[in-house]
This record gives C-alpha cells, structure tokens and sequence, in this order.
C-alpha cells in the first residue's frame, strides 16, 4: 500500500515533472494567466496522463518496440481529442479561452515521458496511478504560477476580484509582465530554487566546472 | 514480455487493431458529443448577439430574448436586403465565388481574403418598425486566429451599442482579453463615423483613452501585451464598417431604403 502512496505523491515535489524532470514547460507559460484556465488544463492533464499510462500499460506486453512511440502517440493523441470534444460540450466557456492549448496536450512531454518510462514497463493500476501523480505535480506547479500571476497581474483569483485594480477604481496597479508569459519562466525558476532549497538532493552536479576568470596579464 | 512482438505480422495487426480502436473513440465522442456542442455554440452565438446589443439578462432564457430580435440578409454590394434560402449559411458561402466577393489585397484589412455577398444582420426594432438597434457580425484576422463578433449600433447608426467576440484562438490572458467584460465596457458609446458616412474613424489605441485624448470618442483603449490582436480588431472594424462592409446598408438604412 505504502508502494502505492509513493508512486502517486512522490511526483508533487520529490520527483515533480516540471521542478526536477524539467518536462511541459511550454503549456506551463502559456495557460497560467489565470487560475481558472491552470485548474482545468490540470484536469484535463491529469486525464490524459493518468489513462494513457493505463492504456499504454495495459497493452505493454504486445507493443512491438519498434513502433512503441507511434503506439503511445496514437493513443496519448486519442485521449486528448475526446478530452477536447468533453470540454467543447460541457465546459464551453473554459474551452474556448484554452483554447489551442488542450490539442496541444499531445506534445506535452510529460505524457509521452511518463509513457514511455513507466507504462511501458509497470502494471496498469501503479502506472495510472503514476498517470495522476506526474499529473498532480504538473498541476502543483500550474496552480502555483497561475497564483501569483492571477492575483499581481490581474489583482483577483479565480476571477474573483483580491486586490482591487487602479483602473476598476481601486489601489493596486496590476504588474502586467505577470500576464506575459516570461513571467512563468521567473516564477517556475522560483519554484525550483524553494524546492531544491527544501530538498537540496535534487541539485544537479555542474555538468562543467566553471574556469576560474583569465588574468589580463595572462592574455 | 513475448520475443516474437517485432514481426511483420504482429506489428501490422497491433497497429491496425490500435487504429480501430482509437478511430472508434474518437469518432464516438465526437458524434455523441456533437449535439451538445452544437447547441452550446448556437446558445452561444444568440447570447453574443443579445450581449453585444445590450439586452442580455440572465434570468430570461436566451431563446425568450432572442424573439425579439429579427434576422435579416442584406447584400453588402447594393446594400439592399434580400432572401435567402433557408439555411444559408454565410461561412459556407465564402467557399462558392457564385456567392462570395474576393478582396484586393489594399481592400483586404482585415486579412479575410474573401467575404459571402450576402450576410445577416439582427435588428431590434420599436413597435412601429423603426430600427432601434442593428447587430453586424463581423470578423477578421488577429494574431493567431479569425476573430468572430458582433458589433451594435444605435438607431443613429454610428454609436456604438457594444462589440464581442465568439470565437476567436487569441492567446489566453492576452489577445484573450477581448473577452473581458471591463474591456468591453469600453466600446458601448464610442462613434464609428465621423462626418463621411464611409469612412470609419473608429480605433484601438496603444494605452488608454481619457477625457485629455484627442477624439475620444473614436478611440477605445488598446490591449496590454496583445498590440496584433489589438491591431486586428482595429482593422476588422473598420474593414466591416468600410464601404466594403456594410457601409452601403448602413446608409440605406439611414435613408430609409434598405
């Protein structure tokens, strides 16, 4: 059981997929100018994560391994249109400011990373499981951007107003890099720094050691 | 893990079972779910147009509202409106020349290449037939995507009513903003025209409009880091309003002769 609980919880911080894999960093600059949008790409994440490594697991044992990455592809591609066509009927709102970014869900390295170093070798049930964790973990991270730039770029969160705006008449002149998306790039290195500050075995060793600087008379 | 998974045999019958599979899914969501997102789209359309006419009110049901409403086709050369047949469809139109006018590429503001001849246009009108309101749809390129709206005038038709999009694939949070309703707020108001009735003077600025600005009230503030779509909701307006839009039914309809 405890096998279990590690498999889903370790991805949110020991192992998290954008922190320490540095996997999907490319959805996460574009869908977290606010919370709203960063809560249902996680969703919708961690559904396509979650039920491709299931899937992908399931027929493991007869994928033949030259053609394994189109198999995941084929099926990671699959889980995201019918993702697509659930939000297009039942959440239309939310769909259409995501907007490119759902069908983009196929590129998003997380799930063909987690496919193709989990699935491919682990059970169904741990590799769903593992699904929703990396899921989880790249959900973490969106919520955590999407926070901070929601609330200082656009002084609200989930689209209720915290910090009144000057031009809705309030005080807080709202940071619009915070809406960029450069900002993520900022705030995702943040939280990297306060999780490799919190768990320092995730410093990577200098892949060069730094030359010390030429002396002038040297030159 | 069996041995014999890389044979001609078994990767052909893994892929097509595989693709049967998936194209069964796919196809099934897709046709079960259709219905649903069709009439999500339609409740959609309605409620942009009620939206941009300023009528919209949550506790009617959209269909209720919409009654009030009529929908007419003009021909955007004459200016004139005309019947259609019924369920015509003016994207679909764009594809027929029979039926489309091509653009010149100065014409071409708003990067649609080629608009249907023929396109609706809601009116509201008084009891005694007099239009109160008229909503335009209109669209053209902005960053990433084809902005579809609506614009609303007056009955002086030149103020504007509102604007708001439908459809568009504008970058959320930034080009997206046209979606927001503070952004929005700001168009009801604004003039289209000023004294040459087709030459639309109406546009998005870098910054915000106060009371110091030039022409006030043919500008509307900008969106902040979205300047293309910005740009392209400028030209799509005043494409629209141009004479290639409905400048021609817009007069007419101020002549009465339309």
């Amino acid at each position: 059981m405890s096998q279990t609980k590690d498999v889903l919880v370790t991805p949110i911080f020991k192992n998290n997929p954008i922190a320490l894999q540095i996997l999907g960093v490319c959805s996460a600059l574009a869908v977290t100018s606010n919370m709203a949008t960063a809560m249902v790409m996680t969703l919708a994440v961690i559904a396509v994560t979650a039920f491709s490594n299931f899937f992908v697991s399931l027929i493991r044992n007869h994928i033949p391994g030259n053609i394994r990455i189109i198999v995941q592809m084929t099926i990671i591609a699959s889980l995201v249109i019918v993702v697509d066509q659930i939000l297009k009927a039942f959440a239309y709102e939310i769909s259409k400011q995501l907007s490119v970014f759902v069908g983009l869900i196929i590129t998003n390295c997380i799930v063909m990373g987690r496919a193709e170093a989990f699935a491919m070798k682990n059970p169904p049930m741990p590799s769903f499981l593992d699904g929703i964790g990396n899921g989880l973990g790249y959900g973490a991270v969106l919520l955590f951007v999407g926070f901070f730039r929601e609330l200082f770029g656009a002084g609200s969160l989930f689209g209720i107003e915290i910090l009144p705006l000057v031009n809705n008449g309030g005080w807080y002149q709202g940071n619009g890099l915070m809406l960029l998306p450069p900002s993520a790039f900022f705030l995702i290195g943040m939280f990297i720094w306060i999780i490799r500050t919190w768990k320092p075995e995730q410093v990577e060793k200098p892949d060069f050691e730094m030359a010390p600087n030429t002396k002038k008379e040297a030159a | 893990m069996s041995s014999n998974n890389d044979t001609m045999g078994k990767t052909l019958l893994v892929t097509i079972l595989l693709c049967v599979v998936c194209s069964v899914v796919v196809s099934a969501a897709a046709v079960i779910l259709k219905p649903q997102q069709v009439a999500n789209k339609e409740l959609d359309r309605k409620s942009n147009i009620l939206a941009a006419a300023g009528i919209a009110d949550p506790s009617k049901s959209v269909d209720e509202l919409f009654s009030q409403i009529t929908t007419k086709y003009v021909d955007l050369e004459t200016g004139q409106y005309v019947d259609v047949p019924a369920g015509y469809d003016e994207s679909k139109a764009t594809k027929d020349p029979q039926q489309s006018i091509a653009l010149d590429r100065q014409d071409d503001k708003a990067g649609i290449k080629v608009i249907a001849r023929v396109q609706p246009v809601y009116l509201v009108e008084g009891a005694d037939g007099s239009v109160n309101k008229v909503v335009l749809p209109v669209h053209g390129k902005g960053l990433w995507s084809t902005l579809y709206g609506f614009l609303a005038l007056e009955g002086d038709l030149n103020t504007v009513v509102g604007l708001g999009f439908y459809s568009h694939a504008e970058t959320p949070g930034l080009g997206g903003e046209v979606d927001n309703p503070a952004w929005k707020a700001l168009w009801p108001g604004k003039k289209v025209y000023a004294d040459d009735k087709t030459d639309p003077q109406i546009q998005l600025i870098k910054g915000s409009v106060d009371a110091s600005t030039a022409n006030a009230e043919y500008k509307v503030d900008g969106l902040s880091g979205a300047t293309l779509t910005a740009n392209g909701v400028t030209n799509l307006v005043q494409f629209w309003m141009g004479k290639n839009g409905y400048a021609p039914f817009l007069n007419n309809l101020r002549a009465g002769e339309a």
